[in-house]
């Protein structure tokens, strides 16, 4: 047996940066005008929150500075938007959607 | 038709059904096309462009073998220049060096590797291939070191099922980040060889608790996607997410069916590409529209709250036990005949015992018939 290092769950953290990987694409889609996810095998159709927060998963931000930059752009505290932001990007890396 | 008509999501290309292996439960029709009747490239990119205009986000290039098409790198390039997702299903045997690396130039998205068996010896016993396993690992390798993502894509039956821890250990150790525990389909080669791929009751338990549990350890590791034995349902699959809803198949000719299965239904006809447009063949096609939607259903599925969850299971399944394609699903437990699934697995046991049922029918072209 070789012995290799296995791989491990990530933990989104407000340190992570996360990304979208090169094989998960947004994408508009002009004929139902609506905003598709595609990856291998599967289609989501993510609403408009999950969207505002995909678009700030350029790999450069930190988690902190998206729910800042969130919090912003609702209006809202940052502890409101904190727990939402870090449950969905958690649930898209398990499903290995986003890299932290 | 008072339901509104959705695009299509998906498209099943099966550019070829020439294949190198003889799996005895390919998804293919037991009557197989020669290569002389497949589609050429430019028509393939001509069905690609109006499957893109249409609404088509993904496209499922498969066969048989689809990298015995040598115009492949051409047909991929014509989807991504379009947008569309491609997904590569392929039994990775006979890939020449550098095709992969070429693949994912011309913009492949994704590849589907299958795998017959966790030990060589299965493999090679059920794909009746020699060598075949070795290759496919190597392709594996390749499509990682091409930077493209891979589903292994296991299927599983009497011969691999106690296989299935091996298989998650062998999709982990080559970097796979979907594996497909995915339990034979009773149709086609699959019926024909039935009684010789059947798993036992015991064999399914266990394996539902195998990969229930791998679920949950490999959570962001690797997904594993379990497509359940339907002989062992209580409810049946959503086949096809329902009946023509947001997927289709083109078969090598162009022949553009609802599921890969759908030419078993004889009462069918069905349209092929270029005698009319797919956005046609899509919204009035009688084929395409004799199981969409729930107005065609029958009891018990026509009251039943899970209609629009299961859309009726698989019509082909229907049409191969109940003898009615517009019957309810055997894998329901509210079809009058669900009791016939489990006898049809004690059958298959019972002939296992007597060494009736280990002979495959291998798929082989030789049971082709003539294009018409």
């Amino acid at each position: 047996m070789i012995m290799m290092s296995r791989p491990e769950r990530s933990i989104i953290t407000r340190l992570s940066m996360p990304s979208l990987p090169d094989h998960v694409r947004i994408q508009f889609d002009p004929i139902r005008q609506a905003w598709a996810v595609l990856s291998p095998e599967r289609v989501f159709w993510p609403n408009d929150v999950s969207l505002d927060i995909l678009r700030h998963c350029d790999g450069q931000t930190t988690v902190a500075a998206i729910i800042t930059a969130l919090a912003g752009e609702y209006d809202a505290s940052e502890d409101d938007v904190a727990a939402d932001v870090v449950e969905f990007l958690q649930e898209w890396s398990d499903k290995l959607l986003v890299k932290p | 038709m008072t339901a509104p008509l959705f695009p299509p999501i998906s498209m099943l290309a099966e550019l070829t059904h020439r294949c190198p292996l003889q799996c005895p439960y390919c998804s293919n029709p037991v009557e197989l096309m020669k290569a002389n009747s497949e589609l050429d490239t430019g028509t393939w990119l001509d069905l690609f462009r109006q499957a893109a205009d249409l609404g088509v986000l993904q496209v499922h290039l498969s066969g048989g073998e689809p990298t015995l098409r040598r115009d492949l790198e051409e047909l991929v390039d014509g989807l991504a220049m379009r947008g569309v997702y491609t997904n590569l299903i392929t039994a990775g045997v006979l890939i020449p060096q550098g095709r992969i690396h070429a693949l994912a130039e011309a913009g492949l998205d994704h590849v589907q590797l299958s795998i017959q068996g966790a030990h060589a010896d299965t493999a090679e016993l059920i794909a009746h291939y020699r060598g075949g396993y070795e290759q496919k690992l190597e392709t594996a390798r390749r499509v990682r070191a091409a930077g493209l993502p891979l589903t292994i894509n296991a299927p599983i039956h009497r011969h691999n099922i106690e296989q299935v821890p091996e298989f998650i250990e062998l999709a982990l150790s080559l970097g796979a980040e979907r594996l497909e525990i995915a339990n034979v389909q009773y149709q086609g080669w699959a019926l024909l060889n039935r009684d010789a791929l059947m798993p036992s009751r015991e064999a399914v338990e266990r394996q539902v608790e195998v990969v229930t549990a791998a679920q949950e350890r490999l959570r962001g590791i690797m997904n594993i996607d379990f497509v359940t034995p339907d002989y062992f349902a209580i409810y049946p699959k959503p086949c096809m997410g329902g009946w023509a809803r947001d997927a289709f198949v083109v078969a090598p000719d162009g022949t553009v069916l609802p599921c890969h299965a759908a030419q078993t239904i004889r009462s069918l006809s069905f349209e092929r590409f270029g005698e009319r447009a797919l956005g046609d063949i899509w919204a009035n096609s009688a084929a395409f529209n004799a199981f969409r939607d729930t107005d065609w259903m029958q009891e018990p599925c026509r009251s039943c709250e899970r209609r629009e969850i299961d859309w009726g299971g698989c019509r082909c399944q229907a049409m191969a036990i109940a003898g009615d394609a517009a019957a309810t699903d055997p894998a329901c437990i509210k079809s009058p005949i669900h009791a016939r699934m489990r006898m049809l697995v004690d059958d298959a046991q019972t002939a296992a015992r007597e060494h009736k049922g280990d002979e495959f029918v291998y798929r082989r072209i030789t049971h082709a018939r003539e294009p018409v």
